[in-house]
């Protein structure tokens, strides 16, 4: 089921005017920036279908910018997101693209900074309830409201079962779990959606497990 | 968890629990969390929605300037005493528009189920609330059993308008507040069901078509509108009227609309009243007139 709790119906308190528009732009743009780890120096937004049709009039792009700054959706900040964003000199483009996509309400976000970036693409399905369906190439579904772990790594035996054992070790629930490849053996990504926020000290022991590469993580 | 409308009403009745007691306890389940957690989130929902009804009274305009005010309108014809419709009735078709009209001006409001719907189950709920009486509690599950069948379309249709038109977000939202208006009133959960088909059934092919894009024109008065069938839907389910089609199944067939609908009829502002000549010289007005050449 798609949608797990009352508060995806009766919420999110945000600031207006679009749910799919503005508070689900605004989680897309919050889990691009959450999952990239920091503060990005620029980003191309492309927006898709309706997202493309009628953004500006939904403030799709200040709700976009507020996410990227790391505002929630009831965050006041977000009508002049653009503004702040200009002030941190944090560059967003926005472009309007005409190609077909499954979901009427898509947008894909490429961020980074000089040394690294970070290509992902959401969803907005109704009601702020936002998906991210891809992340850096590689396939996935996973809700932007939950807290969420991201690995990618190699695709070798024991890779995921170092993962659960060090997340069984620290008490950790998986609520859901992905794993995507580009190919037999090479790089993949693990999503793990868990129950309770993952802290730092286990981040740190994930990063080190063998065949991971890289860790990441969306606080709820 | 439950799936549908029945499996919704077959545990009310096993456990003799309202519709709204069900939410509540599967929330608690799912997400581990207390019920003073739980009831105290909503609680927190329901002051949102309190506030924003009170700031639309007093009267906003939206940044287009397409819409505003109406709400104060409607109070100030209602205060004469002389009104056709009645005062609970219009009521809550001003708090809808309240709501809606924050909503527009880009102030606070609680997605009930989305932003541009916002306005039906506050606009319902703080109507009845003079005429019932309600204790903070009952306001409180006033909106789980809202939660509770917007629940059941969320999963198994759409509340959103670019997937399955305005039926989708306003249709949803009235007959939401529609089911809840049952409970609060005393009806049985079998009553909440047949006042959200009846009110389900009556929005049915409603097309998403805002003109400039906006959730202001013709959404806000959509909203009116589906303030006011949710009370009259009400009164006809606790009158022992019912839906000749079961609730799920006005459901499924909201969804097969919804996905037949053309994708210009769903909030892309390319079709319907958008689309209208004074819809497209708004627009025009808004984004500057090269947007009604692209």
């Amino acid at each position: 089921m798609k949608y797990q709790s009352v508060f995806d119906i009766i919420g999110p308190v945000m600031v207006g005017p679009s749910s799919s528009h503005t508070a689900g732009a605004a989680r897309i743009g919050r889990a691009a920036r959450l999952i990239f780890g920091i503060e990005p120096t620029w980003a191309t937004v492309h927006l898709y279908g309706s997202f493309a049709k009628t953004y500006r009039g939904h403030g799709t792009d200040l709700a976009i910018a507020g996410g990227l700054l790391g505002y929630d959706t009831d965050d006041d900040r977000i009508r002049f997101a653009l503004e702040t964003a200009k002030k941190q000199n944090m560059k967003i483009e926005f472009i309007e693209d005409t190609a077909a996509t499954e979901h009427p309400n898509t947008a894909r976000i490429k961020l980074g900074t000089e040394e690294s970036s970070m290509e992902l693409v959401g969803i907005s399905i109704g009601g702020g309830k936002v998906e991210i369906t891809e992340l850096n190439g590689f396939e996935l579904r996973m809700s932007g409201n939950k807290p969420a772990i991201l690995i990618m790594h190699n695709d070798r035996f024991g890779a995921i079962a170092s993962v659960t054992q060090i997340l069984a070790q620290h008490e950790i629930n998986i609520a859901h779990m992905e794993v995507s490849r580009k190919d037999v053996g090479k790089d993949a990504l693990m999503v793990i959606e868990t129950d309770q926020n993952v802290e730092d000290d286990v981040m740190h022991i994930l990063e080190k497990a063998s065949h991971i590469n890289r860790v990441s993580r969306l606080i709820n | 968890m439950f799936r549908n409308v029945a499996e919704l009403l077959e545990q009310a009745n096993a456990d003799s629990i309202s519709i709204s007691e069900v939410m509540i306890r599967q929330e608690m389940d799912v997400h581990q969390r207390s019920r003073e957690e739980v009831m105290g989130q909503m609680e927190r929902n329901l002051v949102i929605m309190e506030e924003a009804v009170e700031r639309g009274l007093q009267g906003v305009t939206s940044h287009s300037g397409l819409t505003g005010n109406d709400a104060v309108l409607l109070q100030q014809y209602m205060a004469k005493g002389n009104t056709l419709s009645g005062h609970l009735l219009l009521d809550a078709v001003s708090k809808a528009v309240a709501t809606n009209e924050v909503n527009a001006a880009m102030g606070m409001i609680c997605a009930t189920p989305t932003a541009g719907s916002a306005g039906c189950v506050p606009g319902a709920l703080f109507a009845v609330k003079e005429r019932l009486n309600p204790t903070r509690e009952q306001m409180i599950r006033f909106l789980f059993t809202a939660g509770a069948f917007g629940f059941v379309v969320a999963n198994n249709a759409s509340i959103s308008g670019a997937e399955g038109g305005c039926q989708a977000e306003v249709g949803s939202a009235a007959a939401m507040a529609s089911a809840a208006v049952v409970e609060m009133a005393g009806g049985t959960p079998e009553q909440s069901a047949e006042a959200f088909a009846i009110t389900l059934k009556n929005m049915l092919g409603l097309v998403c078509d805002p003109v400039a894009g906006l959730v202001e024109v013709p959404c806000i008065k959509r909203n009116a509108a589906g303030a006011s069938n949710a009370i009259v839907s009400a009164d006809m389910a606790l009158a022992g009227v019912t839906s000749r089609i079961p609730c799920d199944e006005v459901i499924g067939a909201m969804y097969r609309i919804g996905k037949s609908m053309p994708s210009a009829l769903r909030e892309t502002a390319e079709g319907g009243l958008a689309a209208t000549p004074t819809g497209r010289r708004l627009a025009d007005m808004i984004y500057g007139i090269n947007k009604g050449k692209e």
